[in-house]
C-alpha cells in the first residue's frame, strides 16, 4: 500500500497494479509475454489433489512430487520446455544467442518484471540463483542436473538485463537444461544463503509475505495436513492476445488425498476439478459415467515411463551375500536374460494390467517419445520355445518334474521384489512369475513396503530380481544419463561401478557421452538408436511395458491441454479458465 | 447333541473334508491362469436351454469376451457344454501322495467353467476358494492348538503352584495381551528372508498367531485349576503322597476339559480370521498360493470392490464356518463346561 501512494505521477500505475489493464506506463515498461492460447476471462478457482503433503516450498531442496507440483506454479524459468510441443520457448529470457560451439549463451531478460511481492526482477537475481544452485555446500537438487557429466557453468552479468552463461563442455540439450530451474529473489534469499541457513528457509510455515516467485501463483494459505492454497500473482508477466493479464484463475488449492482410489472418489464427487495419472481400472470406472457426471477423461497415449524387470548384477555382493552371488551367475548370463525376455507375455500385461491402455516395450524408449524412439528395433512376441532354446544353449537343462536346473545341477529359483503399494507393478510381477514357471523357473513374488524396497535395490543390493519403473522428466536422452552411464547414480543393475564392468557398458558410456555433446540432432539420434539396440540385445533391464497417461477434467474448463510430460495437467495453469456461469 | 450342534458339526466336516481333498473337489489348479477371461462373472448352471427344453444334466454356456472390451462377456449360446461329474482334468496329488486326474465336477476341455467367476488373471475362484480353504481352515486349527497347548501349560503350572511362579507367569501373560501384534508383524516382514516357501510361510504364520494368543486361554485355565486344586479328592491324593505331575494329569486337568473345548471352538474361528487379516495385508502365503485372506486382498482396490462382486466369495464362505464353530462352542459351554 505505501508503494502505490508514493508513485504520484502514476495514476495509471495505480490502475494497472490491480491487474486489469495490459501494458502499463510505469517507470520501466513491462516486457510481457503474449500467449497464443484462446483468450478467456478471469475468475474461478481450481482444486486438485496430491497424494501426500508437500514437504517444503524451497526449490533448492524440494525432491518430492507434491512439493515440486506446488513450486511449479509459484516459480518461473529462463527458457521453458512447452510440455505440449516438447520444444523450448522463451520464458524469463526474451531472446538469446548461442555461440557456434554451443557453449556460451547470452540471454536478454524481460525488463520491468516484478516478483510476486512486487520487488523488481533483474540480472542480479539470475546470477544469485545460479550461485545458489551450483554451490557445493548447498547440495541443491539442481546441481547434479546442471553439473552432471563433468560439466562446469559460469554465469556473468553483462548488464542490468543481460546475462552470459558459459558451459565448460558443449551440451546438445543445453537449452533444455534451464527448464524448471526457478529464478529466485536475491532480496529475500541472500541473507539466509550467506548465513548458511538456506536449506531451512521457505518451509511450509513461512508466512506468504516472505516468499517471492515469478510464477503465475503465489502462496495464500497453508493448513497443515489438509491443503495449501495459492492465489493469483498480480505481477505475472504473461497476458493473452486481448491484453488480459494472466492467470485467469483466482487461485489453485492442493488438497491432500492419501490414495489413488480416494482421489477417484473425490473427483467423481466434484471435490476436485482435475485428476492426473489415473490407472486403467479407475479410468474404466470413471469412463462409464462421464457424460452423466459432467467430467471428461482423456487417454494421451504412452508416456515416458518404462517398467522393467531388474536382475541383480551388482559386483559388491561378492563375499557379502553368497546366496545372491550364486544366482548372479545366471543373471550375468546374456542368454538367461534374453530367455526371460522371450518368455514374458507383454501383450497379456498390457491387456490385463493396463486394460489395453499401455504399450509393450523392448527397450527403454517408449512410443510416446516420437523424436527419439528407434522404430527399426525388433518387437518379438512371447515365445516360450525360443526361451527354452536360449536356456539350452547356455547349458541349462530340465529335471523330470519340468523344473529348470543350471550347469551345477541346482534348481533355478529366485525371488522378485515389488513395492506392495503399487498394485500394477505387483500384477506385472505375478504375470512374469507365471510366464517363467512355464519355462521351469521357480519364481516367488515378494511384496515389500516402498521404503524397504528402495533401500534394498539402491543401497544394500540385497535382492535377486525386482519389478520397478523409471520415468524421465524430459523426452531428451540427457536426463537419462544417470541410468545408462556406468558411474551414474541410477545405474541400477550394477551400482557404484568406477569403470564399466563389460565391453557393452563401455560402448554405452561412449555413445551417451558423444550424443550429449554433439549438437546435430540426426547424429544424436543415430548414436542413441545404437544405445537402444544394445539395451534391447544385452538387456541390463528387461523392459516390459509403458502405461498410457490418463487424465480427467471437469466440464467447463477451457484451454485444458494435458501432455505426456510432467506436470501432465497443470503445465499451462495460467491459460486455464472456466466457462462463465 | 442338539440339532443345531449336529448341523454345525456336519458343516465343519464338509468344509474340512473339501479342504483335505481340495485337488478332487476343485475343478482346476489354483495357479492356472486364463488370460483371455479376466474377471469373468460366475457361469450359471442351466437346466432349460434356449429352445425351452428341460435337461436333467445341467449345462453351461461358456463366456465369450466382447470385442475390444475388457472384462465384458456374453454367454456363448450356440455352444452349450454339459456339466459332468468325475470329469478328467488337470493332474494333482490326492493327499499329497497319489497322482490323480479326476475332478468332482467340471466340463470337458477346452471349455472352462467358473461357478464363482474368475479373478484378474482369469483364475477360477471356486478352485482357489477350495484350495485356499486348506490354508485358512487349517491355519486356524493349528494356531488354536499352539495357543491352547501353551495356554494349558502355563495356566496349569501357574494355577497349581501359585506364589512367585504364578506372579511371574501372569505378568508375562499381561505383556502378551498388551502388545499390538499387527504392527509388529509388519515390521517383522521386512526382516524375513526373501524367499519363504509356502509351507514355511504357513508355519510362521501359525506360530506367530498361536504365540501371540496363548495369554487369554492361560488365564482361563488358571482359574479352573485354582478352583480344582482345593477339591477334597485332590487334597486326599496329596495326602496319599501323589506327585505333582500325577495330580495334575489325573485329577486337575480333566476338569479343564470343558473350558478347553469351549475355548477351542471360540479360538479357531478367531484365528481363521487372524490368518485372513494377515494375508489380506500380504503377511501370509505368497502368490500364487491362495488363502482366503490373500484372495480378499484384491478387494483393497476400489474398482474390484465396485465392479466384481464375486471376489467377495471368501468372506461369504467364512460366515457359515464361523457360525458352525460358535454353535459347537455354545453346545460345549452349555453341556460340558460344568461337568465334573
Amino acid at each position: 500500500m505505501p508503494k502505490t501512494l508514493r508513485v504520484l505521477p502514476g495514476l495509471l500505475c495505480l490502475l494497472s497494479a490491480f491487474g486489469q489493464g495490459g501494458n502499463t506506463s510505469s517507470v520501466v515498461k513491462e516486457d510481457l509475454l503474449i500467449t497464443r492460447s484462446a483468450p478467456g476471462h478471469p475468475g474461478g478457482k481450481l482444486v486438485v489433489s496430491e497424494r501426500a503433503e508437500p514437504k517444503t516450498l524451497n526449490p533448492v531442496t524440494a525432491v518430492d512430487r507434491p512439493s515440486r507440483d506446488v513450486l511449479f506454479q509459484m516459480h518461473a524459468d529462463l527458457i521453458h520446455i512447452n510440455r505440449a510441443t516438447q520444444r523450448t520457448e522463451p520464458a524469463l529470457a526474451k531472446s538469446w544467442n548461442v555461440s557456434k560451439d554451443g557453449r556460451v549463451f547470452t540471454l536478454k531478460l524481460r525488463q520491468g518484471l516484478r516478483f510476486s511481492d512486487g520487488h523488481p526482477f533483474d540480472a542480479d537475481d539470475v546470477v544469485f540463483s545460479f550461485q545458489l544452485y551450483l554451490d557445493e555446500k548447498v547440495h541443491s537438487v539442481q546441481r547434479d542436473l546442471l553439473l552432471g557429466n563433468g560439466q562446469t557453468i559460469a554465469v556473468d552479468k553483462l548488464g542490468p538485463f543481460t546475462v552470459r552463461i558459459s558451459l565448460g563442455k558443449p551440451d546438445a540439450a543445453s537449452e533444455r537444461l534451464f527448464d524448471s530451474i526457478a529464478m529466485l529473489p536475491k532480496h529475500l534469499l541472500e541473507k539466509p544463503y550467506q548465513s548458511g541457513a538456506i536449506g531451512q528457509t521457505w518451509n511450509l510455515t513461512t508466512p506468504p509475505d516472505q516468499l517471492g516467485g515469478l510464477g503465475p501463483f503465489r502462496l495464500k494459505r497453508y493448513v497443515a495436513g489438509q491443503q495449501i492454497t495459492l492465489e493469483k500473482n498480480p505481477h505475472y508477466w504473461k497476458t493473452d492476445s486481448k491484453s488480459t493479464r494472466l492467470p485467469y484463475l483466482d487461485g489453485i488449492t492442493f488438497i491432500v488425498v492419501a490414495s489413488e482410489d480416494a482421489e477417484v472418489i473425490r473427483f467423481q464427487a466434484h471435490d476436485t476439478d482435475v485428476i492426473s495419472r489415473i490407472n486403467a481400472e479407475n479410468y474404466a470406472l470413471l469412463e462409464k459415467e462421464q457424460a452423466a457426471r459432467g467430467y471428461r477423461l482423456q487417454d494421451l497415449g504412452p508416456g515416458l515411463e518404462y517398467n522393467f524387470l531388474l536382475l541383480n548384477q551388482n559386483d559388491d555382493t561378492a563375499g557379502r551375500l553368497p546366496e545372491i552371488e550364486r544366482k548372479q551367475v545366471w543373471f550375468r548370463d546374456k542368454a538367461f536374460r534374453q530367455a526371460i525376455s522371450a518368455a514374458i507375455d507383454r501383450a497379456a500385461i498390457v491387456r490385463l494390467v493396463y486394460r489395453g491402455r499401455g504399450a509393450p516395450l523392448w527397450t527403454q524408449v517408449t512410443p510416446g517419445n516420437k523424436m527419439w524412439l528407434d522404430a527399426t528395433l525388433a518387437r518379438p512376441s512371447q515365445s516360450p520355445s525360443r526361451a527354452k532354446e536360449l536356456l539350452r544353449s547356455s547349458g541349462f537343462t530340465w529335471d523330470s518334474g519340468g523344473k529348470l536346473i543350471d550347469r551345477n545341477g541346482k534348481r533355478v529359483e529366485f525371488s522378485i521384489l515389488g513395492s506392495s503399494s503399487n498394485s500394477q507393478r505387483m500384477q506385472i510381477a505375478n504375470i512374469i512369475q507365471q510366464d517363467l514357471a512355464k519355462v521351469g523357473m521357480d519364481v516367488s513374488v515378494v511384496p515389500l513396503d516402498f521404503r524397504t524396497f528402495v533401500q534394498r535395490v539402491t543401497q544394500t543390493h540385497e535382492y535377486e530380481g525386482a519389478v520397478m519403473g523409471l520415468v524421465s522428466g524430459d523426452a531428451d536422452p540427457n536426463p537419462e544419463m544417470n541410468v545408462w552411464r556406468s558411474t551414474g547414480a541410477t545405474h541400477l543393475w550394477n551400482m557404484g561401478e568406477k569403470n564399466p564392468a563389460t565391453p557393452w557398458e563401455a560402448e554405452i558410456d561412449k555413445l551417451m557421452e558423444q550424443q550429449a555433446t554433439t549438437l546435430s540432432y540426426p547424429t544424436r539420434k543415430r548414436l542413441y538408436d545404437r544405445v537402444q539396440e544394445i539395451v534391447a540385445d544385452q538387456l541390463p533391464v528387461i523392459c516390459v511395458t509403458s502405461p498410457n497417461i490418463l487424465v480427467g477434467s471437469k466440464d467447463g474448463i477451457n484451454n485444458f491441454n494435458p501432455a505426456i510430460l510432467d506436470p501432465y495437467t497443470l503445465h499451462n495453469s495460467e491459460e486455464l479458465f472456466w466457462n462463465p456461469k | 447333541m442338539s440339532k443345531t450342534a449336529k448341523a454345525a458339526m456336519l458343516l465343519l466336516c464338509l468344509a474340512y473334508g473339501m479342504a483335505i481333498f481340495a485337488g478332487f473337489f476343485a475343478p482346476y489348479d489354483y495357479a492356472e491362469q486364463d488370460r483371455e477371461h479376466p474377471f469373468a462373472p460366475p457361469t450359471r448352471l442351466r437346466f432349460v436351454d434356449s429352445t425351452g427344453k428341460l435337461h436333467v444334466v445341467p449345462f453351461v454356456y461358456p463366456w465369450r469376451s466382447k470385442e475390444n472390451t475388457f472384462a465384458e462377456y456374453e454367454a456363448d449360446v450356440l455352444h452349450p457344454v454339459a456339466v459332468t461329474f468325475l470329469v478328467k482334468g488337470g493332474e494333482y496329488k490326492l493327499l499329497g501322495l497319489l497322482s490323480c486326474n479326476r475332478h468332482f465336477l467340471g466340463v470337458a476341455a477346452p471349455a472352462r467353467i467358473a461357478l464363482l467367476g474368475t479373478d484378474g488373471y482369469g483364475r477360477d475362484q471356486l478352485s482357489r476358494l477350495i484350495w485356499g480353504g486348506r490354508i485358512s481352515l487349517f491355519a486356524g486349527l493349528v494356531a488354536a492348538a499352539v495357543a491352547l497347548g501353551l495356554g494349558m501349560l502355563v495356566g496349569s503350572v501357574s494355577g497349581y503352584f501359585g506364589g512367585v511362579v504364578d506372579g511371574v507367569l501372569m505378568r508375562l501373560a499381561e505383556v502378551f495381551l498388551a502388545v499390538p501384534w499387527l504392527y509388529l508383524l509388519f515390521a517383522v516382514r521386512a526382516f524375513l528372508p526373501l524367499r519363504i516357501s509356502p509351507s514355511e510361510a504357513f508355519f510362521l504364520l501359525v506360530g506367530v498367531i498361536g504365540v501371540a494368543g496363548w495369554a487369554r486361554p492361560a488365564r482361563l485355565i488358571r482359574g479352573v485349576v485354582l478352583a480344582a486344586k482345593e477339591k477334597n479328592y485332590v487334597l486326599a491324593a496329596r495326602g496319599f503322597g501323589a506327585s505333582h505331575l500325577h495330580i495334575l494329569l489325573r485329577h486337575i486337568l480333566p476338569q479343564t476339559w470343558g473350558v478347553f473345548l469351549t475355548q477351542a471352538a471360540l479360538l479357531i474361528p478367531q484365528y481363521i480370521l487372524a490368518e485372513v487379516t494377515l494375508s489380506y495385508f500380504g503377511l501370509g502365503v505368497a502368490e500364487p498360493v491362495p488363502s482366503w485372506g490373500n484372495m480378499l486382498g484384491s478387494l483393497q482396490q476400489y474398482h474390484v470392490l465396485a465392479s466384481y462382486w464375486w471376489m467377495l466369495a471368501p468372506a461369504l464362505a467364512l460366515i457359515p464356518v464361523c457360525w458352525a464353530y460358535y454353535a459347537v462352542a455354545n453346545f460345549a459351554h452349555e453341556r460340558l463346561e460344568f461337568l465334573h
